[in-house]
């Protein structure tokens, strides 16, 4: 592996495990700051989030996504959320979600572990998702 | 908290004390709030970009607008609240009117409100469970306008975001307060 993609690989792994060892209840407390535009089991002003983990960016049918978010190619996953909420207009520039971010990666870490625990959860999203 | 001390450029640090100050309002901003144009589309490159930012200010304004109209006609909320409701919405429309021109002011289109909006009509089956409703969507608007309030190009509009933002933190407390709940828990908001 070349050195510059070694360390983009050893770069990603670190958000993940960063992420993976999140907290599901503090991160339930964090998603609240999401509530003026999103829900998990309906889309709003920005898409929903059951199901979200392995979804591709721009793939909720019916969802006005923005051009940039539907050319990301980005496939939703620990290391991805990561990246992208703590500064989403530098991930993908031109998306609506114009939102500062989450800076702090322990935040992140607890907010994705709620993302991943609720999106999967039958209570909140159905059998379907 | 940031400091003013912590700003790297004088004049952009001088802008934030005068702002936080109450000392000077500077003109853009005052033709911004005041809903007269000209002024306030003078950002340049970063147009664009403002406009974006202003327009999903605006869809979830036009979300919060229509909530507060389901809330307030499902017979679930007695006066007081639905005093409060009706005066809420009517400051979200007031926030809409206002985003609405300005998108307009700086050459975009503004979005407009959906034909239908999926609230969880189901789990509203009393007064506290819409007021609870309302409250979480004020505390995700203060989130929202608060990682919004940086992002802009013109500075002037992250003064009037932040306005706007106060005004939902203040709808934020009140919902809490009629909830039974401590208005103000908190600080700071994140």
């Amino acid at each position: 592996m070349a050195p510059a993609a070694l360390v983009a690989a050893l770069v990603l792994a670190a958000g993940a495990a960063t992420a993976a060892q999140g907290d599901a209840a503090r991160g339930e407390q964090i998603y609240a700051r999401c509530a003026a535009c999103h829900a998990l089991a309906y889309d709003r002003v920005g898409p929903r989030h059951c199901g979200l983990i392995g979804r591709r960016a721009g793939a909720v049918a019916g969802f006005p996504y923005s051009p940039a978010m539907k050319a990301s190619g980005i496939v939703w996953n620990v290391g991805t959320l990561d990246r992208f909420l703590a500064a989403p207009l530098r991930v993908v520039p031109g998306t609506t979600m114009t939102y500062a971010g989450v800076p702090e990666a322990r935040e992140r870490a607890d907010l994705i572990a709620y993302l991943v625990r609720a999106g999967r959860s039958p209570a909140e999203c159905g059998s379907g998702q | 908290m940031s400091s003013f001390l912590a700003i790297a450029d004088p004049q952009a640090a001088r802008r934030l004390f005068l702002a936080r100050s109450g000392l000077a309002l500077s003109g853009a901003a005052v033709a911004l709030l005041a809903g007269r144009d000209a002024l306030a589309a003078k950002s340049g490159a970063t147009r664009a970009d403002d406009v974006r930012i202003l327009n999903t200010a605006l869809g979830a304004e036009l979300e919060a607008i229509a909530a507060y109209q389901l809330g307030a006609e499902s017979g679930l909320l007695q006066k007081p609240a639905l005093g409060l409701a009706l005066q809420f919405q009517g400051h979200h429309k007031e926030h809409a009117d206002l985003l609405a021109k300005t998108v307009r002011q700086l050459g975009g289109k503004a979005v407009s409100a959906k034909s239908k909006y999926g609230f969880p009509v189901h789990t509203l089956k009393t007064q506290a469970d819409v007021l609870r409703f309302a409250a979480k969507l004020e505390q995700g608007a203060v989130s929202a306008y608060l990682g919004a309030v940086p992002l802009f190009g013109n500075r002037d509009l992250s003064k009037a975001a932040a306005s706007i933002l106060g005004d939902e933190a203040m709808h934020w407390a009140i919902l809490r307060n009629a909830l039974g709940e401590d208005p103000v828990p908190i600080a700071f908001v994140s």
